[in-house]
């Protein structure tokens, strides 16, 4: 056992440092972090930083090689993670980077990868992820949108709930219903690529709570779907969004980000006049101590997939603590602001008229709101000690 | 020992549950949010005619002569509706500072107009540096021959948009955070020297960030004894204490009773969500917090009612770190037991959660109680 990066990983380290000095300087970070939660689209300097990636090779390190990847040891993607997260670099969508490009490159057909695999990896498709269903939330399985055969289409019939990005996204992955009589509901169900543009799709903005727009009802009237875009097999679809869905855990765990914001926090502490507070300070301190035991969990998660392959069930824990951790630092941040955690001005006001107080607490309250979810989507928290329950420890 | 309310008060608990459940849809609820002065003012009226504007008041000065318990069945069931009409401002923090500390002709002045609902006023007294310390001041008051000239900054001041009147909190005398030298001022909000920026708050209510720059005051102005204000505002910031903690109380059983509802009625997995064990014991949980919370809500405000000392501090602190701590895990397990639905802006349980958020905040969080209550 050793904790210590060898030479040749200080080598890397200090590469990635070096990139991101080149490619993500002081001025972009300030300037991104200001717009970022305003568009659904990269600001330039985010653009730039991406071009940078795509050039470098390093935009989806973790894909296959053969597809763009760049064939890093876990310590590396690790590394990786640390230095972007710690430099605030701009993260690429994980709807179509993370969550659909392993299905494609897993399942999809030669020229469904030739198509769609190359813009995810340049960053210039956006996807969402159309799963949920108003009756179909945590029972994902019970999904009743229809896709019928009709000559070489598909005409799906239906309502998504909850498609975040949807009234940004090109393209849609979906889980649809093409046999109502399969003997498990599981059985019934194909994987769809959706052109966002086709006929007979409408977007309704949902409102989540501090007013934010993330998420959207979609709902699909007589949607014509070339068969062509049905990734794998018929009836086969849950398989493959299951072995997605593990994917979409592991990013979950956002140790790094964790890291900067409990960082964050105790300088928002110090700003506040907390400095000399035990109680808070002792807090704090907790945090950290999870925060470090996350970490060294999700680092032995990562050495028994060395290779790339899907973490077990077990990596439903870091699902669970990750989200538990960043709610508990967004509670913390809400404390240290003081009465300062109150003021909600619409963000024209202030573009306008400057941030109210000493500092720009808004992003941080949105950051809370929006952060209630994290322990819903993705598998709730109570979904994942059902898994770990039935799957790890054997109840 | 006694926990059964007076008939006297069992009318103005239903009274205001009446209206809460037929006048405060939630749907009306959030246009009146929306809207450019952020409450209704023929609510305000309402409330004039039905007596509640005077509920703290004494008897001589116009009021209903009622008292912390009686504010406390008013606020839960406002509380209930997430009623968002300035009562707290208005009322129980410039009310009270009246109330508590006025000279006749002040009280004259101004409670009448508070109670027939004719004044809007505000407390001004958090500055940026000061977290809930009410001593930590750097807005100062100085002499000038017989007047007093007012300078500093105030912020979050709830109901700052509205407020005809402003009660301030500033040092005359002695060091930043030193417990004499405080002093209260009654400022008319529109008077040379004031400016604001106004802006909404998180929970759907209104503030403002209030600027004094050379203010004159005449004599006249100052509220209580100069020099010997801090008293006087703890004790009014411990009855606010109080309301909003009843207030929270309110949310807390409609949010726990909603959650109740929604989990036999949402099904998954071909049952009720509410079927599962898990969280059966959450919901419980849930119940538990909000009993407790209540039962020291009573204890709370029948030592404000014995009277103002060293028994009733410690026993709003008390409260307070409940409400605070059984607050955020009502509020943040109600939203998530709803699923997506309880992060909707639509529903109004993400609405509730908000308030809970911020009554943690206000007049001072759960580590500033936890420490109050341990030094009493
Ligand atoms: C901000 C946000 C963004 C989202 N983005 C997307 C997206 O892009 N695409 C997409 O497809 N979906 C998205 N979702 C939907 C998300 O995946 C669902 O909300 C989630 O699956 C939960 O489903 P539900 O909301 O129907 O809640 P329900 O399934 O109704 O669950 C309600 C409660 O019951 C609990 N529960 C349910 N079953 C059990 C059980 N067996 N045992 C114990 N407890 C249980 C849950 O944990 C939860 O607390 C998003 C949701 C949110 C809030």
């Amino acid at each position: 056992m050793n904790l210590e990066l060898d030479a040749a990983d200080r080598d890397f380290q200090a590469e990635v440092r070096a990139f991101i000095d080149a490619h993500w300087p002081d001025a972009a970070r300030a300037q991104a972090r200001d717009t970022v939660a305003r568009e659904g689209r990269p600001s330039v300097v985010e653009r730039a930083w991406f071009d940078a990636l795509v050039a470098r090779g390093w935009s989806v390190p973790h894909w296959p090689a053969a597809h763009g990847g760049a064939n890093w040891s876990p310590t590396q993607h690790y590394i990786w993670a640390r230095e972007t997260a710690h430099a605030d670099c701009p993260e690429m969508s994980p709807f179509g980077s993370r969550m659909l490009a392993p299905v494609l490159y897993t399942w999809g057909s030669p020229a469904q990868q030739a198509a769609h695999l190359p813009p995810i990896r340049e960053a210039r498709i956006t996807w969402c992820q159309g799963y949920s269903e108003p009756g179909a939330g945590s029972d994902l399985a019970s999904l009743t949108t229809r896709a019928v055969r009709d000559g070489d289409h598909y005409v799906v019939n239906g309502a998504k709930t909850w498609t975040s990005g949807a009234h940004h996204a090109d393209w849609m992955f979906c889980l649809v219903r093409t046999d109502p009589h399969a003997r498990k509901k599981q059985e019934g169900i194909s994987f769809l690529l959706i052109d966002m543009r086709s006929p007979g799709i409408e977007i309704r903005p949902i409102l989540i709570l501090g007013e934010q727009h993330t998420v959207n009802g979609v709902t699909l009237n007589d949607v014509r779907v070339p068969l062509a875009n049905r990734v794998g097999e018929e009836n086969r679809g849950w398989t493959y969004a299951k072995g997605l869905l593990t994917h979409e855990r592991t990013g979950i765990a956002g140790v790094a980000r964790s890291q900067v914001a409990l960082r964050r926090l105790r300088y928002l502490a110090l700003a506040n006049g907390l400095d000399d507070d035990d109680v808070f300070a002792t807090k704090l301190d907790e945090l950290e101590i999870e925060l470090l035991a996350l970490e060294m969990t999700e680092l032995r998660t990562l050495a028994t997939v060395e290779g790339g392959g899907a973490p077990g069930p077990e990596s439903s824990i870091l699902k669970i603590k990750g989200t538990e951790i960043a709610q508990r630092i967004d509670d913390l941040v809400i404390e240290a602001l003081g009465y300062y955690a109150l003021p909600y001005p619409a963000p024209q006001l202030i573009d306008n008229e400057g941030p109210i107080g000493p500092m720009n607490a808004v992003p941080a309250i949105r950051g809370m709101l929006y952060g209630r979810a994290a322990s819903i989507f993705g598998g709730s928290n109570e979904i994942q000690k059902n898994i770990i329950a039935k799957a790890v420890l054997g109840l | 020992m006694d926990f059964s309310f007076s008939e006297e008060q069992t009318l103005l608990k239903d009274s205001v549950s009446r209206f809460v459940h037929n006048d405060y849809e939630f749907a009306a609820r959030q246009k009146l949010v929306k809207s450019e002065l952020g409450y209704s003012r023929d609510h305000w009226r309402t409330f004039a005619e039905l007596g509640w504007l005077g509920v703290p008041f004494a008897e001589k000065d116009g009021g209903y002569g009622g008292g912390p318990l009686e504010t406390m069945l008013l606020m839960e069931e406002f509380g209930k509706g997430l009623v968002v009409e300035p009562y707290v401002p208005t009322v129980l923090l410039a009310g009270a500072l009246l109330r508590i500390a006025g000279k006749s002709a002040q009280k004259e002045r101004y409670l009448p107009r508070i109670i027939d609902g004719s004044l809007q006023a505000a407390f001004a007294f958090a500055e940026p540096q000061g977290r809930f310390n009410l001593a930590d001041l750097t807005t100062t008051a100085k002499k000038d021959g017989e007047d007093w000239l007012l300078e500093g900054y105030k912020c979050v001041v709830l109901n700052g948009p509205s407020a005809d009147l402003l009660v301030v909190s500033a040092r005359t005398t002695g060091a930043q955070r030193a417990r004499t030298g405080v002093s209260l001022f009654l400022v008319d909000a529109s008077a040379a020297g004031v400016s604001r920026r106004d802006y909404p708050t998180v929970d759907a209510l209104r503030a403002s960030e209030i600027t004094f720059e050379n203010v004159r005051l005449g004599k006249d102005a100052v509220l209580g004894r100069v020099g010997r204000a801090l008293p006087v505002i703890e004790q009014a910031i411990d009855e606010a204490t109080l309301a909003i903690g009843a207030e929270a109380v309110g949310c807390m059983e409609v949010l726990y009773k909603a959650t109740v509802e929604y989990c036999k009625t949402r099904e998954q997995f071909g049952q009720p969500i509410g079927k599962f064990q898990v969280l059966q014991h959450r919901m419980v949980d849930m119940f538990m917090e909000y009993e407790q919370s209540k039962s020291l809500m009573y204890m709370a405000a029948m030592r404000m009612a014995e009277g103002y000392g060293d028994e009733a501090k410690k026993a709003v602190s008390a409260f307070k770190v409940q409400v605070g701590k059984s607050g955020r895990f009502v509020g943040q397990n109600a939203v998530q037991l709803h699923g997506g639905m309880g992060m909707t802006d639509e529903l109004n349980v993400g609405h509730y959660f908000k308030r809970l958020t911020t009554v943690d905040t206000l007049f001072g969080n759960v580590d500033h109680h936890l420490r109050r209550f341990g030094s009493l």
